[in-house]
């Protein structure tokens, strides 16, 4: 595990320009456990690369609904692309789901078996073959991924400058992206494999693939955050990215309420605000504290994004955290 | 506006069995653990089944590492507590022990590449596994309450269909057909599905296909056992006996999901008894008045920070309050604790948020 320690992200002297850090790799895969804000740091991230001029497509694979709100839209996402928001210079965040079924069908198509797709699905031999071939699912996904990469790195017409994968939650992340190498080991011949090895190549190749990983500023997110990194950088061999951690207070300087309250307002106020002011605090000073954990556990750069003191994440909290982030990406070291 | 909280103690003495269930990552495995300890400070004999896989329970508990038994976890508390981490593997070659019709078929299975993968990789098998323990434990009669800790999952009915569909992958009928060869009038439809089979291992090879045909006929015979078994389960879950406790935080994300499972389990004629909701912000009462304009510049930044917590705790009360309109169940709110539980001090804490202060 030294490749993690020995890494500096950016070339010393440089800086890493938004756009830039965008355009390293086609195809940008954002992992953290659940709760920690991965699917909005995908559209922070996806936001940010079409402020820049970047047609980015969102790949959610999970099949949950929480990126439509952060476009100010109620629609369901499907298989089929669509425009969630504009950028500058025809930039725009395009997104689609892509879940294991709808691979499996597509591939099926593809590879002139229309016929056998449906009875596949319709006999439950696709849980029986999904069993004998652990892995097979996130093959199907990650291949599916891997052709939309091809297509962008062609330059096919109407083909996205960055492919931003909402990954499944950590645990499962290390699952998804290490289970093309597995089935290598399994599977001795077929397309299967063929579209495993295509997979590996794509995941081993940090000018094509590269993994962002998110946590939050407490103990067990920090915990299964470095975990996860080493297993992704042992079983799947994929480049990292600095590390994001999300919802991070900003840091602010409060006085104590007693002292510069005295006379200006009602005693029960003044002591709500200090009970609010030693809330605030305390957790600075705990994610402060779990912030120099995570720089000892995990040789990684840190990205912070602002929590934005609000349980609503519209556009415009989207936009902050895109501003946030760019101005972290041109900080890196 | 969200009703009295749960009186989980009315709710651990009269079950024999607490799920709890809801996302990943919403405080599971230490509301599972807390709900365990509240029982035995109540005199219970209480097991909680884990399936945290990053052992903080067991540390959490002072029990260096938590075994597929049940290990009694010390404390001074007039029941008992004690703890168990499932193991999915271990679990199944005991249940295919069971229903083996003699020792060559248990082994024949166990030897095969394709079951080897089902308690690793088929979905819903680590669900199936947690309920066969459960109905393990409770007929075993040792305990009083098992309150069980449910893997995160997107959907709250994995657990409930798990049991399904292990028998239907059992009952899959293109293999099944596949080992009846010789039973006249489905000789056609055979052909049909050995030409089918030929295609999957043109995809995935034939090996893979060998694999899982061996898998079925050593399997032969099994599948009523199973069956029958999944029943008593799914009948257990849907008892009086069984308790069901949602767990979630109360971030709108979180919410929606809740939201999601308490519908499923709705769908299921299932319950929930109460909703635990953790890692609340403290709810800080208004100012009396809005403040002057005039206020100096760290006055107006503390004021600031008071409205900014209020936003925060009172958008998450709006979330809780938009599952408590669907779930009409009383609802526990432990706050955002300084640490994570680590030990028994931390869970005693989490137990006192769920349960108020012990008897």
């Amino acid at each position: 595990m030294t490749r993690l320690g020995e890494r500096q992200y950016v070339r010393p002297g440089s800086r890493l320009e938004p756009k830039a850090f965008c355009t390293q790799a086609k195809v940008l895969v954002v992992a953290g456990k659940g709760g920690v804000g991965k699917s909005t740091v995908a559209a922070a991230l996806a936001q940010m690369a079409a402020s820049a001029g970047l047609r980015a497509l969102i790949v959610e694979v999970e099949g949950t609904n929480s990126l439509g709100p952060m476009f100010g839209t109620t629609d369901v996402l499907t298989y089929r692309e669509v425009v969630l928001g504009e950028g500058k210079d025809g930039g725009e965040v395009r997104a689609r789901t892509l879940t294991p079924d709808d691979a499996l069908i597509e591939y099926l198509h593809d590879h002139g078996m229309r016929r056998i797709s449906k009875r596949l699905v319709a006999t439950g031999t696709l849980d029986v073959v999904a069993t004998a071939v652990p892995g097979i699912k996130d093959i199907l996904v990650l291949g599916k991924v891997k052709q939309l990469e091809r297509a962008a790195a062609a330059g096919v017409d109407g083909a996205p400058d960055l492919i931003v994968v909402d990954a499944p939650a950590a645990g499962h992340a290390v699952q998804f992206l290490a289970s093309a190498s597995g089935l290598l080991d399994a599977v001795a011949v077929g397309p299967i494999r063929s579209q495993a090895v295509d997979v590996v190549e794509l995941l081993r190749d940090p000018a094509r693939c590269q993994v962002i990983l998110v946590t939050l500023p407490e103990e067990t997110p920090v915990n299964e955050v470095t975990e996860t990194a080493f297993h992704l950088e042992d079983r799947a061999g994929v480049q990292l990215t600095p590390v994001i951690v999300n919802a991070v207070f900003p840091p602010l300087e409060l006085a104590d309420a007693l002292t510069v309250g005295a006379g200006q307002l009602p005693g029960a106020d003044l002591a709500t605000l200090a009970a609010a002011a030693a809330f605030r605090r305390r957790r600075q000073e705990l994610q402060a504290a779990q912030l120099e954990r995570l720089a000892e556990l995990l040789p990684l750069p840190r990205m912070r994004l602002p929590f934005l003191f609000t349980t609503e994440i519209g556009p415009p909290e989207i936009a902050t955290l895109a501003d946030a982030l760019a101005a972290e990406i041109r900080d890196l070291p | 506006m969200t009703g009295p909280p749960p009186n989980l103690a009315e709710l651990v003495a009269r079950s024999r069995i607490i799920v709890c269930t809801g996302s990943g990552g919403v405080g599971k495995t230490t509301t599972a653990a807390a709900i365990a300890l509240g029982a035995a400070a109540r005199g219970r004999r209480a097991c909680v089944v884990t399936i945290d896989p990053a052992r903080r329970l067991g540390d959490a508990l002072g029990i260096a590492e938590l075994t597929n038994d049940p290990r009694r976890v010390d404390g001074p508390w007039p029941g008992e507590l004690w703890a168990l981490m499932l193991d999915t593997k271990t679990t199944f070659d005991h249940v295919v022990a069971a229903n083996a019709s003699s020792p060559a078929q248990a082994q024949a299975i166990y030897a095969n590449r394709f079951y080897r993968n089902i308690s690793a990789v088929l979905s819903g098998t680590q669900e199936y596994m947690a309920m066969e323990k459960l109905h393990q434990l409770y007929g075993e009669s040792r305990f009083d309450l098992i309150v069980v800790d449910t893997p995160p999952t997107r959907h709250a009915l994995d657990f409930l269909h798990a049991p399904g569909r292990l028998t239907r992958l059992l009952d899959n009928r293109i293999f099944r057909l596949l080992m009846r060869p010789t039973r006249v009038g489905l000789r056609a439809v055979n052909m049909a599905t050995q030409l089918f089979l030929r295609t999957i291992s043109k995809v995935v090879g034939s090996d893979v296909v060998g694999d899982a045909v061996g898998f079925f006929e050593a399997f032969e015979g099994m599948e009523q056992g199973f069956r029958d078994r999944a029943q008593e389960v799914l009948a257990l879950l849907g008892d009086p006996v069984t308790a069901w406790v949602l767990v979630t935080t109360p971030r709108p994300a979180a919410v929606a999901e809740a939201l999601y499972f308490a519908e499923q389990l709705e769908e299921s004629t299932i319950d929930v008894d109460a909703i635990v909701v953790n890692r609340t912000y403290p709810a800080f009462a208004p100012l009396s008045s809005a403040p002057d304009a005039a206020i100096g510049p760290q006055l107006a930044l503390l004021v600031e920070n008071l409205q900014d917590l209020s936003r925060v705790a009172g958008g998450e009360e709006a979330a809780v309050a938009r599952l408590t309109a669907r779930v009409p169940a009383p609802v526990a709110r432990v706050p955002y604790l300084d640490t994570d539980v680590h030990d028994l001090k931390g869970l005693a804490e989490v137990a006192e948020a769920l349960f108020g202060p012990e008897p």
